[in-house]
């Protein structure tokens, strides 16, 4: 290596490092972002396995005889307000108001909860009636789809769950407040899969 | 399982027995008596020189990228020897079993050495390869002080070693799939496999997949939030391009995977019909999403190491990356183009000309970015005052054979030879051709590149070049005769041929492994040399080959802050360039620094991992409720954790700073 005697760019040389602490951007967001995006692939490959197998009734019950649309009417509006009252809690939240906010997450909690045991209801209605996920490749599909949607939701029940739970303990400080938006950011993204589930499964379902 | 037997040892141990060791089978008792031995030795000696406390602390829960690095490797080298020893044992059986003789392995047993090898040499010695040497390499590339998330780094390494463990205890306890590495169906179903084996297969990854899946979410967001001021995407090391293409394969690939495996653990375990023979089932959408994920695999794994022979090549000639723009831009193409070539894996499953043709179409395109990443290669060497150093070596050897593997796959993308080679020794040849000349050289390439980085010492060279040698012949002289028996249309997997005529060129191929073997030996011998001679390999300067990227601007070993101050990028080679323009390393002003606390719950996450794996693979309900609900509990009970960080005060850096310009002003360097 040279010294600095022989080398004319030395005069002028350049900064090399930051005296200063740098503050990188918090990267949890975008991570989760990313991680939203790769469960995608996994409801993807679900639908995909739907899309091939789900006219295979293998002279089982077709989705017309097993699907129940008023029900399916009151268990989709229960997700959507679910997804609304979220949107309200995350107001407040952008208030710092930290009642508002518990109270607005309780009822967003409760709706979801609500989705969830009337799915649990379906499901084993279905199986009573001999129409279990054993019976045919599109019920395969069908309860692997649709079950694999309620297991998230049921994830992020207990995860809303915990997380009330710090706000109550630490309020909505910073580490709460990112938590809160990965969890709005999943909890719509759910909402987006199951308009997907609602139109793909079963309404086109019962137009077959 | 047998009828007598009562309901509470049922509900205790599931379907697990006493039959389940292999106490009958020899050749599995005596790899269980030495591996016993070995690994009873190992931890008495841990326990005799007091280290558990050491490995516990600086190691086991350690959230520092470098040490989770090195600790990837290390998994990566262990089940190397296990993939290893299935490999020998396939090439003696297939050299000796002809005509009458039988061979000494059943076919029962062969069928899981061969899908054991396949699947642990992947998921277990080529994944953790690839992402160790990530974890370890990459920060420091770009300037940063660790990855975005350090403790999911640490969880994701111990859900990896989980599944590793998953793989290993299927050896004694049961048996493993018989399915071959990517478990078809309809093999891998309940009805043609009840036992255990395919449900060790599943779990083993599921859980190991888990840790690969973070790791990518956590290498990806590092790159695009942390690199240091002054580094453009355009100015990043070729490495940390390869990985960042790598990781998002990851991230876009593993979760179809997850899929494909919980989809067929359906069927075994609640009785779905997603790729039975029967009520609707097809087992070609199995076939379809394991490929879908199987494709973007290969590149996965050979990606990043493109970019350590791109770090090599310019490093060994002394100069500038050739053609660096193109070099990226071949990369990013690969990335795409490996989503769109999976049929080409089953053309024979007849979906017609078209469909064949646009996959053999992108199959052959994929070759053109490839081939330019190549003579960018040569063309860096082409001037350059090439040192021919072990890392340099690695890398012409991986020039020369990756070159001929990447034409016979180009063979292989011609639809109608492939319905001749499909599923024949030629395609054995062909994966392993690029695999080991490309993914296995480059490991090697890379361990001897960065090991005086991460240790302060430089490997022997005398050994590498042996282990070298003996790779690359053993490597020409155990897979040559196996695109040979291809052409002559010897399928793949069988465990006793009829036709005399083809023993010499298994005996040769024997002959082959022997040598790799030899070259696996050399390899340990070097590490073993080296570590008794570190004193005369020593490197004070922490840049041993005249580098040109950042991780070589610290100390090595590094101080476990990376770097004291953030560098500011000026320049694509930047450390070259700080070399060029007179950089003096600072001596004062140090500040705090920021750092992660050390964590547990990573260990014990990956153990209830491990026993709820084991549970679901037995039919163990308790213990598979009781670990599922510890996984919830510790996760809970961990986000409730907030003292997860604290500042190194700034007169330790200062005292650390201090003493490695001490070092380097004993060799009369300022930096």
């Amino acid at each position: 290596m040279s010294t600095a005697a022989h080398d004319p760019v030395h005069a002028d040389a350049p900064q090399f490092y930051c005296t200063e602490e740098p503050h990188p951007e918090n990267g949890t967001l975008l991570g989760f972002w990313i991680y939203l995006m790769s469960d995608c692939f996994i409801f993807a490959s679900l639908f995909a396995c739907y899309a091939v197998l789900g006219t295979r009734y293998a002279a089982g019950p077709s989705p017309r005889e097993v699907f129940d649309l008023p029900m399916l009417a009151v268990n989709t509006a229960l997700l959507l307000l679910s997804s609304v009252t979220f949107g309200f809690a995350m107001l407040e939240m952008a208030k710092n108001r930290r009642g508002p906010t518990l109270a607005w997450l309780a009822v967003a909690g409760a709706l979801a909860a609500g989705f969830v045991a009337l799915e649990i209801r379906e499901f084993a209605h279905l199986i009573a009636a001999g129409a279990g996920p054993d019976r045919s490749a599109f019920l395969s599909s069908f309860f692997t789809l649709v079950g694999t949607h309620g297991l998230h939701v049921t994830v992020g029940i207990v995860w809303l769950a915990t997380l009330m739970a710090q706000i109550a303990r630490n309020g909505l400080d910073e580490t709460n407040r990112r938590r809160l938006n990965c969890l709005s950011l999943f909890w719509h993204f759910l909402d987006l899969i199951w308009v997907g589930v609602f139109s793909f499964v079963y309404l086109v379902g019962v137009l077959r | 399982m047998t009828p007598h037997r009562s309901a509470l040892l049922h509900f205790l141990l599931g379907r697990l027995t006493a039959s389940a060791i292999p106490y009958d089978n020899p050749i599995i008792l005596w790899t269980f008596v030495v591996v016993a031995t070995l690994g009873a030795a190992v931890l008495a000696a841990i326990t005799r020189y007091r280290l558990w406390g050491y490995l516990w602390r600086e190691w086991f829960t350690s959230i520092d990228h470098k040490r989770i690095g090195v600790m990837y490797l290390v998994l990566a080298i262990v089940m190397l020897l296990r993939g290893f020893a299935d490999a020998i044992m396939m090439r003696v059986q297939q050299a000796i079993a002809f005509g009458a003789n039988l061979g000494y392995l059943p076919p029962h047993h062969y069928d899981q050495i061969f899908t054991a090898h396949g699947s642990i040499m992947i998921f277990f010695v080529a994944m953790p390869l690839i992402v160790g040497l990530m974890n370890y390499v990459m920060p420091m590339q770009i300037g940063a002080r660790d990855v975005a998330f350090p403790f999911l780094n640490n969880f994701s390494f111990w859900m990896t070693v989980a599944g590793a463990v998953l793989f290993m205890l299927s050896l004694f306890i049961g048996d493993f799939a018989r399915t071959g590495w990517l478990g078809y169906p309809p093999i891998s179903e309940l009805r043609q496999s009840p036992g255990v084996g395919v449900d060790y297969y599943i779990w083993g990854l599921q859980i190991a997949g888990v840790g690969t899946l973070l790791s990518g979410i956590n290498m990806v967001v590092t790159i695009l939030k942390m690199r240091a001021p002054g580094m453009t995407l355009m100015r990043m090391p070729i490495f940390t391009w390869t990985a960042l293409c790598s990781n998002a394969l990851i991230v876009a690939a593993f979760p179809i995977l997850t899929a494909a495996l919980a989809l067929l653990a359906m069927d075994r375990y609640v009785g779905t019909h997603f790729f039975t023979s029967s009520l609707g089932g097809n087992v070609m959408m199995y076939i379809n999403l394991i490929w879908i994920w199987g494709h973007p695999e290969v590149y996965i794994l050979i990606l990043p190491m493109f970019g350590v022979y791109s770090e090599v090549v310019a490093t060994f000639s002394g100069k500038r990356l050739f053609g660096y723009s193109s070099m990226v831009y071949a990369t990013v193409a690969i990335m795409i183009l490996s989503y769109l070539v999976w049929l080409h894996h089953f053309f024979t499953m007849g979906s017609g000309a078209d469909v064949n043709s646009f996959f053999a179409l992108t199959t052959m395109i994929i070759s053109i970015p490839t081939g330019v990443k190549i003579f960018n290669w040569l063309f860096t060497m082409y001037r350059g005052r090439i040192r021919y150093e072990v890392p340099m070596l690695w890398t012409i050897g991986f020039l020369f054979t990756f070159t001929i593997g990447g034409m016979t796959g180009v063979m292989l993308s011609v639809a109608p030879a492939d319905f001749m080679l499909h599923n024949s020794l030629f395609l054995v040849a062909h994966f392993h051709n690029v695999i080991i000349g490309g993914v296995v050289f480059g490991a090697f390439a890379a361990i001897n590149y960065w090991f005086p980085k991460a240790f302060g010492f430089r490997l022997d060279p005398f050994w590498g070049k042996v282990s070298f040698w003996c790779w690359l012949v053993g490597y020409w002289v155990a897979f040559t005769p196996l695109y040979v028996l291809g052409l002559m249309g010897v399928t793949r997997r069988l465990s006793h041929f009829t036709d005399p005529r083809l023993q010499i060129w298994f005996e040769i191929a024997a002959a082959g492994s022997v040598l790799i073997f030899l070259g696996i030996l050399a390899f340990l011998a070097q590490v073993y040399v080296s570590i008794r001679h570190r004193d005369a390999l020593r490197d004070a300067t922490g840049d041993p080959w005249d580098g040109r990227t950042l991780e070589w601007s610290t100390s090595s070993p590094p101080p476990a802050y990376n770097f004291a101050f953030t560098p500011l990028v000026h320049d694509r080679d930047a450390w070259t360039d700080m070399k060029r323009r007179g950089f003096v390393r600072p001596a004062g002003g140090f500040k705090p620094i920021h750092l992660p606390n050390n964590t547990s719950a990573g260990v014990i996450l990956g153990a209830l991992s491990l026993g709820c794996g084991f549970a679901l693979v037995w039919h163990i309900g308790w213990l598979a409720a009781t670990t599922f609900a510890g996984i919830v509990g510790v996760v809970i009970a961990n986000s409730f954790d907030r003292h997860r960080d604290h500042h190194l005060p700034a007169e330790e850096v200062d005292r650390v700073e201090r003493e490695y310009r001490d070092r380097l002003a004993a060799r009369g360097s300022a930096r």
